[in-house]
């Protein structure tokens, strides 16, 4: 699939730098990263497992949500929207509760590629290295989804 | 098949042995090829017994291997090794691109429903 992301995480730096291309206007991907009803629609373990508790999404807003595991567990995220442009940019932090003030910030940008395709483009800058390599072999991130083998069938088709 | 948790211990030191820029960098250099003790000494200002050290670290982290052979005994980066590193990268990868295959599927629904301005559930 041509869409695929495009994830780096160069090992001497504390960032986690993606792409996405869509099939869709700029305006419909940033209103499906502004609109609770759909973004726990997309975003997280699966269907129907993530519960919000707030979106205040603006500038100086903020959000807290939960994602429930199969096993019951429940992990608790949330942030601040540090600043909001729409169809445009979007900077916010992030913390996972249960690694408290390891905060993330994390920029986004809408980019309109025309023939209604857009790209988003994101950076997320880790407080330290060990912190972002805990994040990207986090369990929270794997071990409460469905399991890497169907994560494995997922990108095969 | 291993368990869970001796895979886990086998990337903490293999992460450990690469928290120093050193052995980083003897990593990335016999990623080109094997290298003797002397030639991944040379970039180095530092003695030829330090680098062994390093080399040591490396070997007990089971990222590389030295054969037993050779005279020169040149050191060898174990890929299968260094593969298990980068898994993990693999699977954040992973769970963010299914994230986004969903988030496909609800702008295409966007789109064909034209909900865009409501943000109801298609």
């Amino acid at each position: 699939m041509t869409n695929a992301l495009n994830l780096l995480a160069p090992v001497d730096t504390l960032a986690i730098d993606y792409t996405r291309d869509f099939a869709a206007p700029v305006s419909a991907v940033f209103r499906a990263h502004s609109d609770p009803d759909l973004v726990k629609q997309w975003m997280g373990p699966s269907r129907n497992e993530m519960t919000i508790e707030r979106w205040d999404f603006r500038t100086g807003g903020g959000y807290r949500y939960l994602h429930r595991g199969p096993d019951g567990g429940e992990y608790w995220f949330n942030g601040v929207f540090h600043t909001v442009r729409d169809d445009e940019f979007l900077i916010q932090t992030f913390e996972f509760e249960l690694a408290p003030d390891m905060v993330n910030i994390e920029f986004m940008w809408f980019e309109d590629l025309g023939s209604g395709r857009s790209r988003l483009r994101g950076r997320s800058i880790c407080p330290s290295i060990e912190a972002r390599d805990g994040l990207l072999s986090s369990p929270m991130e794997s071990g409460m989804t469905e399991g890497y083998d169907r994560l494995e069938a997922l990108v095969a088709s | 098949m291993r368990s869970d948790e001796d895979a886990e211990t086998g990337l903490d030191r293999a992460f450990l042995a690469l928290a120093d820029p050193v052995r980083r960098a003897i990593v990335a250099r016999l990623s080109r090829g094997p290298a003797t003790v002397n030639e991944l000494a040379a970039p180095f200002d530092i003695t030829k017994q330090a680098v062994s050290k390093h080399i040591q670290v490396l070997e007990q982290a089971g990222l590389v291997t030295r054969s037993r052979d050779a005279q020169r005994r040149p050191v060898h980066l174990d890929a299968e090794a260094l593969e298990r590193l980068t898994a993990w990268i693999d699977r954040y990868r992973l769970d963010a691109e299914r994230n986004y295959r969903r988030l496909d599927g609800l702008l295409a629904a966007m789109t064909a429903h034209n909900i865009e301005h409501e943000g109801k559930n298609p």
